[in-house]
């Protein structure tokens, strides 16, 4: 199969990174290359099969609700882009 | 030196032949020495690593150390360690200094195993060669022309160039199998969710699995020995009974039924390859074992749904990288949008990029049941599978890969290409069993690895079988010989 540009347009903004209009043939090429590995599945008969999430069929553990993390946000903080006042910081979202 | 077992230079520490502040010197020279032509670290931690090693040395000295304690060690560049750059191979995270230990880490750090430093590794773990590190690619020990296998592929090489005596690794696809096999060392990948994965960056967290990389079954039965454990801040750790890995590597393998999948020797299979593969299992059943023939008739499926599950799943897992809160983000971002997109498509690189991508698209409104869930049926037909080989035999063998180590530069034009390239090891992650890599001979003077592959919870066995083949063969002793001789390949 062979992606549009606008389906290259519409994978890039749901995997939220930025694709340069130059790129949208080179980059759509290469995805519909993998995803023709996909269409293998199509012949393989799963009629009555469930869909399998786990190996071991296991599933999630539960725990008691309990705060069980200390603050660290100091330490947390020291490696961010861009703090003040114990907030990050991000380009004004609301004019 | 950097030829001895994990058992030989555990005597040699315990009976105070020998420091852990000099055999930790001794490695971190031979990586000063070495590494500038392998490329097999991105970081080196020699403060640390001595430092440890002195807290060692006083535990030996007053005599109550674990057999493990003072023997130098690395970690994949995956595994957060509390203070050291931990960069998953990524832009990313090139500034990322973990503020916490991944458990596998504060496992071996309870034990004074110095770390050395952080190996090189395909970007976050998505690659069969190494060579999507930021970090330039990892050259294979064996013949500087070729790829050393990947993700792990900066591990695999720093153990095959006597760099590090054990190094930890990852399998998601592969990732520890594949470079063991293509470097010429021994690696196991545990049944999942016997190794804690907390603080293991997240790829594709059903199938992402820990596991130790070093030369012998042995040394991987030590490791193994303090890596599998119940870990309450895994949701997935399993509960497993406590087993001594190594109790059992001597045991006999008369009457072992070992599983050979006709599917395994089929298309695409160098025969060369298949050649050595062969000899090994005569080598086992020389020692008394039986073969049986069983089918796998949905193993050709595997990489199929395996290409729509993990990047499903690392689409899912690699939107917590958006510049916010630690990490890369982009100079001047114009508005909120920008800067996540932005430092997306900046951080990440080409492979990343395009697996976050094909996930999307994979579980985006319309194509999810085509996809994700038609691929998560599949994957139980290759359980089943395995689960009914399993009724016949005890073991499974075959290749691990179907050439021995491809050339650096070969496939990274052609993705595709690279990910049949895992076709053997890929199903094994799909069911979620243990399975192991080891030495069984070259091809074009390069290493060719065993695939032992046992139903759940079979890690013993696969040990055991193993041990019992490099007590006949010394495929795991050889070394490459520039690196003895310091001449260049």
């Amino acid at each position: 199969m062979s992606l549009q540009v606008s389906e290259v347009k519409k994978i890039a903004q749901l995997a939220a990174i930025a694709v340069e209009p130059a790129e949208f043939e080179v980059v759509g090429k290469k995805l519909s290359n993998i995803l023709d590995v996909f269409a293998q599945l199509e012949k393989a008969d799963t009629s009555g099969i469930e869909p399998m999430a786990h190996p071991l069929d296991q599933t999630q553990r539960l725990r008691d609700d309990l705060v069980t993390e200390d603050n660290q946000r100091e330490k947390f903080q020291v490696i961010a882009p861009s703090t003040e006042a114990g907030l990050y910081l991000v380009p004004q979202v609301i004019e | 030196m950097h030829n001895l077992s994990i058992k030989e230079l555990s005597a040699l520490l315990q009976s105070k032949k020998i420091s852990s502040v000099e055999l930790t010197r001794y490695f971190l020279d031979r990586i000063q020495k070495l590494d500038a032509e392998l490329n097999s670290f991105v970081t080196i931690t020699p403060e640390l690593a001595l430092q440890m090693a002195e807290v060692a040395d006083a535990k030996l000295a007053a005599g109550n150390a674990h057999p493990l304690t003072g023997i130098p060690m690395a970690h994949k560049d995956i595994f957060c360690t509390d203070g050291v750059k931990t960069s998953c191979g990524s832009k990313m995270l090139d500034n990322f200094i973990a503020p916490y230990d991944a458990h596998v880490v504060t496992q071996l750090k309870a034990l004074d195993m110095p770390i050395l430093g952080k190996t090189n590794m395909d970007e976050f773990a998505m690659g069969s060669s190494t060579e999507s590190s930021y970090y330039g690619a990892t050259k294979n020990p064996w013949d500087l022309k070729a790829v050393p296998g990947g993700s792990s592929g900066g591990s695999a090489a720093a153990v095959a160039a006597g760099l590090v005596p054990f190094a930890s690794g990852t399998d998601t696809g592969g990732s520890i199998r594949q470079p063991a096999s293509f470097c010429g060392i021994s690696g196991i990948k545990p049944t999942y969710g016997a190794i804690s994965r907390f603080g293991m960056i997240s790829y594709a967290s059903s199938f992402d699995q820990g596991g130790p990389m070093a030369r012998s079954a042995e040394d991987n039965a030590w490791l193994l020995n303090a890596m599998v454990d119940f870990d309450e801040r895994d949701s997935t750790s399993l509960k497993m009974d406590k087993v001594d890995y190594t109790a059992s590597l001597n045991d006999a393998i008369k009457g072992l039924r070992i599983g050979v999948p006709a599917e395994y020797f089929g298309e695409g299979l160098d025969p060369e390859v298949a050649k050595v593969i062969k000899q090994a299992i005569a080598e086992l059943e020389k020692q008394g074992a039986e073969l049986v023939e069983v089918h796998l008739p949905n193993q050709h499926l595997a990489v199929s749904a395996y290409y729509v599950l993990a990047p499903a799943e690392a689409s899912s897992n690699l939107s917590r990288f958006d510049g916010v809160r630690y990490g890369y983000r982009c100079e001047n971002p114009q508005d909120l949008n920008d800067l996540y997109t932005r430092s997306r498509a900046e951080g990440f690189g080409a492979e990343v990029k395009r697996r976050i991508m094909v996930g999307a698209y994979a579980l985006s409104a319309g194509y999810y049941d085509a996809y994700y869930l038609k691929a998560q049926k599949v994957r139980r037909l290759v359980r089943d599978d395995f689960t009914k080989a399993f009724e016949s035999c005890d073991v499974i063998l075959g290749p691990v890969a179907p050439t021995p180590a491809f050339n650096l530069g070969e496939k990274t034009d052609d993705p595709v290409s690279m990910y049949l390239a895992d076709l053997y090891t890929i199903p094994v992650n799909l069911a979620g069993l243990p399975a192991m890599s080891v030495p069984a001979g070259f091809v074009n003077e390069r290493p060719v690895g065993l695939h032992l592959v046992g139903p759940y919870f079979s890690e013993a066995k696969i040990l055991n079988v193993a041990h019992q083949y490099q007590q006949v063969t010394d495929w795991h002793k050889q070394t490459p010989e520039w690196i003895e001789g310091g001449r260049q390949a």
